[in-house]
């Protein structure tokens, strides 16, 4: 980390560094341009992969703390860049060096009211275009008279406008043409079979062949990380069951493990056994769930149900412990809720013995199909460049020769003990995203074999004081869900509510991929990698 | 075998002996046609339930098993909400063409139903170029399909009617090709003749290799006319929600939905006809015995059983299969099943030529 400091202190005088859980780096934003390129083009840091970028108001000044990582050196680094400017917050887009950076950006500037200088698409995201104020903001005005409840429909427009700075470094507004006016737009989605929930594409073809899509998100968005901030700590827990309610555990296991690193807790064997092995439960189940769903996509209705009766076995174990099917309540700060039930050990050994059976008949019944190869091969590929700059993690990162597993890169929990390969193909098209997370099934059957005999005596929870306070500070976690790396972020002022969490979630950046996936495809082909992909929309939105 | 047309001699007897005969050939048209549309009504009722419980066998489910005796019942019920339930009539469509479509969807499958052959002398129609006729008027529906995908004025629609109009006009070739290779070994289009023929052995046992291929040949496009999966775009639900039927709502997305199954039963129909003999028993020739037990079942009751029997294969398909993307569809059509279809005709000629059939 040292090195780091000193090859970037040499570049960049104005740079100051404070330590952290990663090294921060703190730059004005004229300079923020050329440190994001060194960071990004410098052979020896190589920091080619945007994890977030969290939009924060300190009352006195606006910014962002971005997230980067080196797949190369599996080294991370945090950069802070802030506008004392409180009128029109504007700060240097990184769109041309991540690609992921143009819809991060968007977010930001939806929740903040940031400008980015040179990103492309400077429209909101989640909230209504009439949204009036930006809700993260701290002087935000939540009277319910300013923003009712609107009723009528939202203008489409197939513009959208730009900032560029000119010669003289003057920013300029700038209108930007989505669709042409004699393109033939279609409107998938927000109610459409295929999008897996409320999720809108506007998709322009030419007959059948996709020539642009744009994107609409926010349908189920529900300010999540604004609630947060209003509750107490272990209120914060139940939200993320409810961002990707198909990696619960995973999700409220990431928030838990942040928490604890800021109170800096020692958790019980027991619990982190548990904790492992319902995440490794859980992401069947999710992958269960994609084999059945992306099958149907495709037109093979019967894989679902081939798919969910496995599914329902796990979601059986689940509720004997947790009470509950979807939204499990199971982890919380310093352990988890409850003990186990007495027959999870039998139920799990039992599951552990039908599930290779069954994804040996998926293989005889859907993979080896000519249909489904034909639909699938070579169908929406992503290169492992695109899939770094993109921030596609997950099975769909793995499956274009991307290792980025954060089970085995950073390992959390027990995972550092255990046994089990990180599933990598190279294809980068959907049949490899499906084949990754079949083998992904397996690997996490083989975790369970190791751990069901293995299951520790003693607490369930550690000690944790009633009312639960962080020091001041930030920290950032990520785990590894179904769907890839979900990251959260604390900013604590040493109170006990947030000042600013943040879900990092998976989904966004898959969703984020889909316009570049897509060009020149077919219609049909749309649905195969939105199925392929996996993004499930209340991740999306949050 | 018994002769069923015992019965209608007799009913024409009975209705000329105190009426004049046009009214007499009136009111056997009314007759026929009343009895077309109850097998018709029933026939459709009966495959969506086979449907439902077919599927469900596939599915490790159980089906419809709550209205009456293992769910019999059920798609009567269906028949009865869809029955009820509202037109909901749109706004900026094009009103006369979108009450048509249905209407045409139905006619088409209606006309086919007078051709098929349902028993020994139960035939409403037949003439000597009864499978031609057939072919003919199974074209129509296509038109109604892409009335409605147009008039709907719903892009969703019309990209499913699309796909549909490329779809039909493709596979209708193979389904003509194959036929016109079985009527080239029988020597003949009329639909008792060709039933006929085959008193001795069916044709797919009579007909060598060429009558197989055209049977595999046969299924797939019959398949694909029937916008069945793994051929069903047109109406993709993933894709394009329900395609070109979208916007129908109440008895006219019924039509659609009941020509869809009789469409099934008449393509399957047509198989049976071609390489399966009709209404004809199954006879094995030196097995006399054999192939008079065989006789004492109805004529109707065999042509039912093999057409249902076929259903379940395409419905099989259905249900095992996925969906085939457009590009593939077509290069299935024109690139695989068009030039085999070619060669098998030649080749049957030449089997017939040199007599090297059964």
């Amino acid at each position: 980390m040292a090195n780091i400091q000193e090859t970037i202190a040499k570049q960049f005088a104005e740079a100051a560094f404070t330590e952290g859980d990663q090294l921060l780096v703190n730059i004005p934003d004229a300079k923020w341009h050329d440190l994001a390129r060194f960071l990004k083009e410098t052979p020896e840091l190589s920091f080619d992969y945007l994890v977030a970028i969290v939009g924060m108001d300190w009352t006195d000044e606006f910014g962002c703390i971005y997230y980067l990582t080196s797949t190369k050196y599996n080294t991370h680094i945090s950069v802070r860049v802030a506008t004392a400017d409180r009128e029109n917050p504007m700060l240097h887009s990184v769109t041309d060096l991540w690609a992921v950076a143009g819809i991060y950006e968007r977010e930001v500037y939806d929740f903040f009211g940031i400008v980015f200088i040179g990103n492309p698409d400077m429209r909101r995201l989640f909230l209504r275009n009439d949204w009036v104020g930006f809700p993260f903001r701290k002087d935000y005005d939540t009277d319910p008279e300013v923003n009712p409840v609107r009723l009528d429909h939202e203008a489409v427009e197939d513009t959208t406008v730009t900032y560029v700075e000119d010669e003289t470094g003057k920013v300029v507004k700038k209108d930007v043409t989505i669709f042409e006016p004699d393109d033939f737009v279609v409107n998938i989605g927000p109610q459409h079979p295929a999008t897996h929930g409320v999720l809108r594409l506007r998709t322009a073809v030419d007959g059948e062949t996709i020539k642009k899509i744009d994107l609409y998100l926010g349908y189920i968005h529900r300010g999540i990380e604004k609630l947060c901030e209003g509750l107490g700590y272990p209120q914060t827990l139940h939200f993320t069951d409810r961002l990707d309610y198909l990696s619960a555990m995973n999700n409220r296991h990431c928030l838990c493990l942040c928490i604890e690193k800021a109170l800096g807790l020692e958790v019980p064997r027991r619990a982190q056994v548990i904790r492992v092995m319902m995440d490794e439960l859980m992401r069947i189940s999710s992958h269960l769930l994609f084999i059945g769903t992306f099958c149907m996509d495709l037109g093979a209705t019967t894989m679902l149900f081939y798919a969910l009766r496995e599914r329902e076995t796990i979601l059986d174990i689940l509720e004997k412990t947790c009470g509950a099917r979807m939204t499990f309540n199971y982890n919380c700060i310093g352990g988890v809720i409850a003990d186990l039930d007495e027959n999870f050990v039998a139920d799990v050994k039992k599951f552990i013995e039908i599930m290779p059976k069954a994804i040996k008949e998926y293989n005889k019944i859907f993979t080896g199909n000519v249909i489904a190869h034909n639909r699938m091969d070579g169908v929406g590929v992503l290169s492992k460049e695109d899939a770094v700059s993109y921030g596609v993690t997950g099975p769909s990162g793995r499956a274009s020769g991307w290792a980025c597993d954060t089970r085995k890169t950073n390992p959390y929990g027990i995972y550092s003990e255990l046994e089990f390969d990180e599933i990598v193909r190279t294809e980068g098209d959907s049949m490899a995203r499906y084949k990754v997370r079949i083998a992904e099934i397996e690997q996490s059957v083989r975790i369970l074999e190791q751990l069901v005999d293995n299951i520790p005596d003693g607490e369930i929870c550690a000690k944790v004081p009633k009312i639960v306070k962080l020091p001041e500070g930030h920290w950032f976690q990520q785990v590894e869900t179904a769907r890839g790396a979900f990251g959260v972020f604390i900013e604590s002022k040493g109170g006990t509510s947030p000042t600013r969490m943040k879900f990092n979630s998976p989904g966004f950046c898959l969703a984020g991929a889909i316009d570049h996936l897509t060009r020149g495809a077919k219609i049909a082909d749309l649905i195969t990698i939105g199925g392929s992909l996996d993004y499930v929309v209340p991740d999306i939105d949050r | 075998m018994y002769d069923l047309s015992v019965i209608t001699t007799w009913i024409h007897d009975l209705l000329s002996s105190f009426m004049p005969q046009w009214l007499t050939v009136t009111t056997e048209c009314v007759l026929i046609g009343v009895g077309l549309l109850l097998v018709y009504a029933v026939l459709a009722l009966f495959y969506i339930y086979f449907e439902r419980k077919v599927c469900a066998a596939f599915q490790c489910r159980l089906g419809p098993n709550r209205v009456g005796p293992f769910g019999v019942l059920q798609s009567v019920a269906d028949m009865f909400k869809i029955l009820i339930k509202e037109l909901i009539t749109l706004n900026h469509t094009d009103k006369f063409l979108f009450a048509l479509a249905p209407f045409l969807v139905i006619i088409a499958s209606m006309l086919a139903f007078a051709v098929l052959p349902w028993g020994n002398g139960i035939q409403v129609i037949d003439f000597n170029i009864g499978i031609f006729f057939l072919i003919a008027v199974s074209s129509i529906g296509v038109l109604g399909i892409l009335l409605a995908g147009w008039s709907s004025n719903n892009k969703f629609t019309l990209i499913g009617a699309l796909r549909s109009g490329a779809q039909m006009v493709s596979y209708e070739l193979s389904i003509g090709l194959s036929v016109l290779t079985m009527v080239a070994f029988a020597g003949t289009m009329s639909v008792s003749g060709l039933v006929e023929a085959q008193h001795d052995v069916w044709f797919i046992f009579s007909g060598h290799i060429p009558a197989i291929i055209a049977f595999i040949i046969y299924i797939i496009a019959g398949t694909a006319e029937t916008n069945r999966g793994p051929f069903d775009l047109p109406e993709a639900e993933s894709e394009l929600t329900a395609g070109y039927h979208t916007e129908y709502s109440g008895i006219h997305f019924g039509f659609f939905y009941l020509a869809e199954y009789l469409n099934l039963f008449i393509v399957s129909g047509v198989a049976a006809l071609l390489f399966f003999g009709g209404w004809m028993p199954l006879h094995i020739p030196g097995w006399e015995s054999f192939n008079v037990v065989m006789d004492y079942i109805p004529s109707v009751i065999w042509f039912l059983i093999k057409a249902v029997a076929l259903s379940f294969v395409i419905i099989w398909f259905k249900w095992t299969f996925p969906r085939l993307r457009i590009d593939q569809l077509l290069s299935l059509e024109w690139k695989y099943l068009l030039p085999i279809n070619l060669c098998n005709l030649v080749l049957m000629v030449l089997i017939i030529v040199k007599g090297w059939h059964f």
